[in-house]
């Protein structure tokens, strides 16, 4: 696979192909993909240079605290960033030979749900209350596809089923509300399976779940890209999430991706320090430690333009140069980029400040 | 559902007994109808005759039930001052009255709501804003000021349009407008700010990321999750509507229930005020009665509860 990132010079020499997706083109590239938030006449970079692409089959997880931008890169690739507040400012979305910045409202239309699909984090605020979810399943297929609504109706039952919903010919007639919370991300998943999409969106699937839930709606999502090929983009903030469920995973921070590369990689080797103390905060069993690590201070409000590692405020082996000079994305590995002054990247400190 | 739906009906028609029965006796203190009734210097005997024969000698407990049991067997009594069947004087102003308040809340409902999703979709403009605050004056005018204020322009100063009765459907421009002025504007604003409370909720963004077309999510999903608190208040207007029609029929001198129960009340026709009140009260309830059961309709999750 390729990966692309937002500065123009950095794209000259990665070619590395790897795994077994690298010979096909992918069906989704994104490039320098920036949305700003604008208050009172000041904009905030919510997402500020990011770039990726997407091969057919893969699982690609976005990671990153909340207010990394990461929900905002695919609330702008969807089209579903509030106008009033947000604007895309620059960035190409390209998906096959189409564009998805440059078509118009109608014709976004024929694209959204049909080709690319998305689930949201809380199910139950996803799904339209009045209406079954029978309903909001066929309302997706009679959109996109011919058929009668009694047709329609008939596959709605079919998704339900094949999202492992029990009695689906009686699930079909219910409210959200009658079902539990893993019962509606399910019906939700049924919604964005129901046209067949090349890609699927996954905002936070499981964090309004519980655990055992969560877990069940990861195998599902696993179990369909193994069966359906669709590709997946995840947003979470669990790395859990990630190493249980993603190929590669791209950390976000500040806007910017910090560090990409395959999952393996990333987990086994990792080269940012805000990659390191996201993987040092994950809770472990073996360590009864009596606080949990957690990164010191809080994720800063960037102003424009940004003329500094963004990290650099809470990064524990931060230097002079990272304070005047944001770091590119650059190699490290085959495959595995990193944006970050150190060479090799310290260690961070082990016990880091516990707040 | 059935229990409560029972319950309901039994807690209107309670409603109704009581507003009957506070009605009957209230009318009794506004003074002696046989005074309206009789010529000046009627000699007491004449005016003894008369009394009897309306009723008015038995006690007034015996009055008061005479005509509840007369309510349960359909006579609805006779007025003192036409000398017929109190039913039939409704029966003949009650069509102008219908029609009316039935024309008015088409306009309410048709303009109204459309004003209000407008002004949510377009929030923050000059739109929104030229309808909200139009929506604050109309909706705090009272309908008879306005009505006077619709006669002196457009019949007294510009002889337009005419300023009562009925006949053509000219006639029903001024009293429709007063009439639905603030109940327009209320159903606008509502409809503008609960729309507005739907449109940031997820279920439309979900609505739009399956490709649905951006008018068709607000009609279909915000509006129908909107039009819940829209139809209490569509409810409360048509009550304030039908108690109010008195005031405003009598402004335009329309011939329907309102003229009939106002001057009857002057008259100290008492059957007819007592009727009245009762049917008034009656719609009042089965519209409430009805709101309250829409809900069910409109929202699945009120209807399971």
């Amino acid at each position: 696979m390729r990966c692309k990132y937002g500065l123009k010079t950095e794209q000259t020499n990665r070619t590395q192909p790897e795994e077994k997706q690298a010979a096909s083109a992918p069906i989704l590239s994104v490039e320098g993909l920036k949305t700003y938030y604008y208050s009172n006449g000041t904009a905030a970079p919510a997402v500020d240079g990011v770039s990726f692409e997407l091969h057919a089959g893969e699982i690609v997880g976005i990671v990153g605290e909340s207010g990394c931008g990461k929900s905002t890169v695919v609330r702008t690739l969807m089209g579903l960033l509030d106008p009033i507040s947000s604007r895309r400012e620059a960035g190409t979305a390209r998906l096959g030979d189409i564009d998805l910045f440059s078509l118009r409202p109608k014709e976004l239309c024929r694209v959204r749900g049909k080709r690319i699909a998305m689930i949201f984090q809380n199910p139950l605020s996803a799904l339209d209350p009045v209406y079954t979810v029978g309903n909001q399943i066929m309302e997706m297929l009679l959109l996109h596809e011919k058929m009668t609504r009694q047709q329609a109706r008939e596959r709605a039952i079919e998704l339900l089923r094949e999202v492992n919903i029990p009695s689906p010919e009686l699930r079909v007639d219910q409210y959200p509300h009658e079902l539990s919370g893993g019962m509606q991300q399910r019906v939700m998943i049924a919604i964005a399976l129901a046209c067949n999409p090349e890609i699927l969106i996954a905002d936070e699937p499981t964090t309004a779940l519980d655990v055992t839930v969560q877990a069940q709606i990861l195998d599902l999502l696993r179990q369909l890209r193994d069966r359906l090929g669709i590709a997946v983009i995840l947003i979470t903030h669990n790395m859990g999430v990630v190493a249980a469920l993603c190929d590669r995973m791209l950390v976000m921070y500040g806007g910017v991706v910090v560090e990409e590369g395959s999952c393996k990689e990333v987990f086994s080797h990792p080269a940012h320090p805000y990659t390191k103390g996201l993987l040092a905060a994950i809770p472990s069993v073996a360590q009864d430690k009596e606080r949990l690590y957690t990164i010191p201070g809080q994720v800063p409000v960037l102003r424009l333009p940004v003329r500094m590692c963004r990290f650099s405020s809470r990064c524990g082996c931060s230097m002079p140069r990272c304070e005047q000079e944001e770091p590119p994305l650059t190699e490290r590995a085959e495959g595995h980029w990193c944006r970050c002054w150190q060479e090799s990247g310290k260690e961070v400190p082990a016990d880091g400040e516990n707040s | 559902m059935k229990r409560y739906i029972l319950m309901r009906v039994l807690k209107a028609l309670l409603t109704i007994w009581a507003v009957y029965t506070l009605v009957f006796f209230l009318t009794r203190v506004t003074g002696d109808p046989i005074e309206w009734l009789t010529i000046a210097g009627a000699s007491d005997s004449a005016k003894e005759t008369l009394r009897e024969n309306l009723g008015l000698d038995l006690p007034l407990w015996q009055q008061y039930f005479k005509s509840l049991i007369g309510l349960f067997t359909g006579d609805t009594g006779t007025s003192y001052y036409y000398a017929r069947p109190v039913s039939e004087l409704f029966a003949e102003r009650i069509g102008p009255t219908v029609a009316l308040g039935s024309i008015v809340m088409l306009v309410t409902v048709l303009i109204g709501i459309p004003l209000g999703v407008l002004a949510a979709v377009r929030h923050n403009t000059l739109l929104d804003r030229a309808t909200m605050s139009t929506a604050v004056i109309g909706s705090t005018m009272p309908n008879f000021v306005l009505g006077i204020l619709l006669i002196f322009i457009f019949s007294l100063k510009l002889r337009l349009l005419p300023s009562g009765n009925t006949g053509t459907p000219l006639h029903y421009i001024l009293p429709v407008i007063a009439m639905s002025v603030g109940p327009t504007a209320s159903v606008a604003r509502l409809t503008r700010s609960s729309l507005l409370d739907v449109i940031g909720q997820d279920f439309l963004d979900c609505a739009r990321a399956k490709g649905m077309r951006e008018w068709k999510v607000v009609l279909k999903h915000g509006l129908r999750n909107a039009l819940i608190p829209v139809i209490t208040i569509l409810g409360a207007q048509l009550s304030a509507m039908i108690g109010g029609s008195v005031v405003v029929e009598t402004v335009f001198a329309w011939p329907g229930i309102g003229t009939l129960i106002v001057s009857s009340a002057q008259q100290r026709d008492f059957p007819v005020v007592v009727f009245g009140v009762l049917v008034i009260a009656a719609s009042v309830t089965f519209v409430n009665l009805l709101v309250d059961l829409s809900y069910g309709l409109l929202d699945p999750r009120i209807r399971n509860s």
